[in-house]
């Protein structure tokens, strides 16, 4: 065989090296994960021990069962299936309430021409800026008076506005040629027609992937869901995790990585499930 | 069917205004075109009859009835634009079919018309294809049926083909002449394309700056342009303008560096000593013995016939297209300017004199 020329020899090192990168991240991000996983199915008390278990142990899907219908010894006691309800209703209603009220207010901004309209885009703008964390205690002022506290709309309601959303959306529109709106126009189509049968099948791919983003967002709410909440029926899996290991002695170490555990799928399928949806949409648009 | 009328239309963007008052008149059946360099107004034009823009002033008419005030949906009209504005989330048939749809058409007759015009148009066995499926000509096509289904009163194209190639433009060129032609429906035909001008319109609309400089029929805007504008825009190679001063009798002019040009169509609305402007197409020129000498510094060989540059002995430069081919640059060729051929410009206003 010769010898391989240098150009060939220099472009094999080079990915010999991304490839060794590549690796160690991949390595990084899912030893984690992994110790989760096996810790799972381990003694609760050799974790206690501080063991690292990197392979599966002896108690099988037994720490599932009991996370599921039972919630962890000395704690809150709330069976995660209920803690997953609440999250997953919670992360649904989150991402479905900010697409639709992001589409809406950026298809008012974007299309029609009315006095305050700059005003209103840069008001949306702003609000950017501010995290959650600045504005925490007057809103939970505010549901408190409404009496929200405890309940999915308190829960949701005030997540439920995205400047972020907003943005992506305006961006997207301001993209759709004027000819679009000009032919629908002389098609006869008001606007909220244009919305429905223009616009928003347009979005979709837009819609799907921002769906993939804000759900994990809501998923993974944890300051807010902490405040308002504080009876069991509407706890979330994040918090229900907190509370689980939150009390200092008698840690269930196993119960607590499969519920980890349990936290992690949901997510996992959206993102999973979405992802196919998206390729198909990206695939299926205009060029 | 109907006739359009427009009066006084005038707009401004802001201070800038954009037309200054154009009326017309087209008659039933009619196809008119309107052409002219970008940012001559055209489009506008075309807009504030489809109603996307509003007009500053003046009214437009439909069939007689003003509808200056109405929605684009309610003037009963269509439109194909320049890139065709297809829904690219709806197939073929949804396309042709939307603008039915929303009028409350039943499925059975939106069908049995968008199957009528596929067929008219050779797009049967597209009609469930997504519109980046198909090729521009297609595309094209596709937005042509939008606005056939419509059965309206009016059609406005906004420059349809210029996103298509040369060879598919002069295709298309000549199939939408014959559909409008077997259609009879009213059409505004907006382009910057002087060959689809002179070929595809009953009359022109030759526009400059926001007015309309000439409204004529193809052979008469080219045969007699009213100004120097218009003469200079329809026609290729571009007519040869040449400075001179009228003589005593309107029937000939001096040329700056003397010799004296005689024209046939004798000028009597200008006094001797008037500046004016001499214009003559390339394709008028002659070659012949004794003629005023042209020095050549450009030969671009066409094939059938030569098109030469070059300068006259005052300098002004001069294009000529002869049926035969030219010395090479550098020569000297004597060349004819008959009289019948040329056209008489005031020299200050450019407006036509004879």
């Amino acid at each position: 065989m010769q010898a391989a020329p240098p150009a060939d020899r220099r472009r094999r090192r080079a990915d010999l090296l991304t490839h060794i990168v590549l690796i160690l991240g991949v390595l990084l991000f899912a030893l984690p994960v992994w110790i989760v996983l096996m810790g799972s199915t381990h003694d609760g008390a050799a974790i206690g021990r501080g063991e690292v278990p990197l392979l599966p142990g002896a108690q099988g899907l037994d720490a599932y069962r009991r996370a599921w219908t039972e919630g962890a010894v000395g704690t809150t006691r709330v069976p995660v299936a209920l803690m997953l309800w609440n999250s997953f209703v919670m992360a649904m209603l989150i991402a479905l309430g900010k697409i639709a009220i992001s589409l809406t207010s950026a298809y008012a901004v974007v299309f029609f021409r009315f006095p305050g309209r700059m005003l209103a885009f840069w008001a949306i703008f702003i609000t950017l800026m501010l995290p959650v964390e600045v504005r925490i205690f007057p809103t939970f002022k505010v549901v408190s008076d409404l009496g929200m506290v405890n309940t999915y709309a308190g829960l949701i309601i005030p997540l439920i506005a995205s400047a972020t959303a907003t943005l992506l959306f305006r961006q997207f529109f301001l993209t759709i040629p004027d000819e679009f709106v000009e032919a629908a126009k002389m098609d006869g189509a008001g606007p909220l027609r244009f919305f429905r049968d223009i616009v928003l099948p347009l979005s979709r791919t837009n819609m799907a992937a921002l769906f993939v983003i804000l759900f994990v967002y809501g998923w993974n709410q944890y300051l807010w869901p902490l405040l308002v909440t504080t009876s069991a029926d509407v706890e979330t899996i994040v918090i229900g995790i907190v509370k689980m290991i939150g009390t200092e002695s008698n840690i269930d170490w196993s119960v607590v990585m499969a519920t980890t555990v349990l936290a992690l799928l949901p997510p996992i399928a959206v993102v999973v499930l979405m992802q196919r949806w998206f390729v198909q949409g990206l695939t299926d648009t205009e060029k | 069917m109907a006739t359009l009328s427009l009066s006084g239309v005038r707009k401004q963007f802001g201070t800038t205004p954009v037309l200054h008052g154009i009326d017309l008149d087209v008659a039933d059946g009619e196809m008119i075109v309107v052409v002219g360099a970008s940012g001559c107004g055209k489009s506008t034009l075309l807009r504030i009859v489809a109603g996307l823009e509003t007009a500053s002033a003046g009214s437009v008419r439909i069939d007689g009835r003003d509808v200056t005030g109405l929605e684009p949906a309610d003037r009963d009209i269509a439109m194909v634009f320049q890139n065709y504005a297809l829904y690219p989330h709806m197939t073929v048939f949804e396309n042709m079919a939307y603008g039915l749809k929303i009028r409350g058409m039943k499925l059975p007759d939106i069908r049995r018309r968008v199957d009528e015009a596929a067929q008219m148009l050779e797009i049967g066995p597209l009609l469930d294809r997504k519109p980046r499926q198909l090729s521009g000509g297609q595309r094209q096509r596709v937005a042509m049926g939008r606005a056939v289904v419509r059965e309206p009163k009016l059609f406005l194209f906004d420059e349809p083909l210029s996103n298509l190639d040369a060879k598919l433009r002069v295709q298309m060129r000549a199939e939408i002449r014959r559909l409008q032609k077997r259609l009879g429906v009213t059409s505004l035909f907006v382009t910057h394309d002087q060959v689809e001008a002179m070929t595809l319109g009953d009359r022109l609309v030759v526009m400059h700056q926001g007015r309309a400089a000439q409204v004529a029929s193809p052979m008469e805007v080219w045969g007699r342009p009213a100004d120097t504008y218009v003469a200079g825009f329809i026609g290729s190679p571009a007519m040869n303008f040449l400075a001179a001063t009228l003589l005593e009798g309107g029937g000939a002019a001096m040329l700056r560096a003397g010799p004296v040009i005689g024209f046939a169509r004798a000028v009597s609305a200008a006094a001797a000593g008037t500046a004016v402007t001499l214009g003559i197409r390339p394709e008028h020129v002659e070659p012949a013995e004794g003629g005023l000498p042209l020095a050549i510094d450009l030969v671009e060989p066409l094939g059938s016939e030569t098109v030469i540059h070059g300068t006259l002995p005052g300098g002004e430069v001069l294009t000529a297209r002869l049926p035969i081919p030219a010395s090479g640059i550098g020569a000297t060729m004597p060349l004819r300017l008959p009289p019948e051929a040329f056209h008489v410009f005031e020299g200050a206003s450019g407006r036509r004199l004879d």
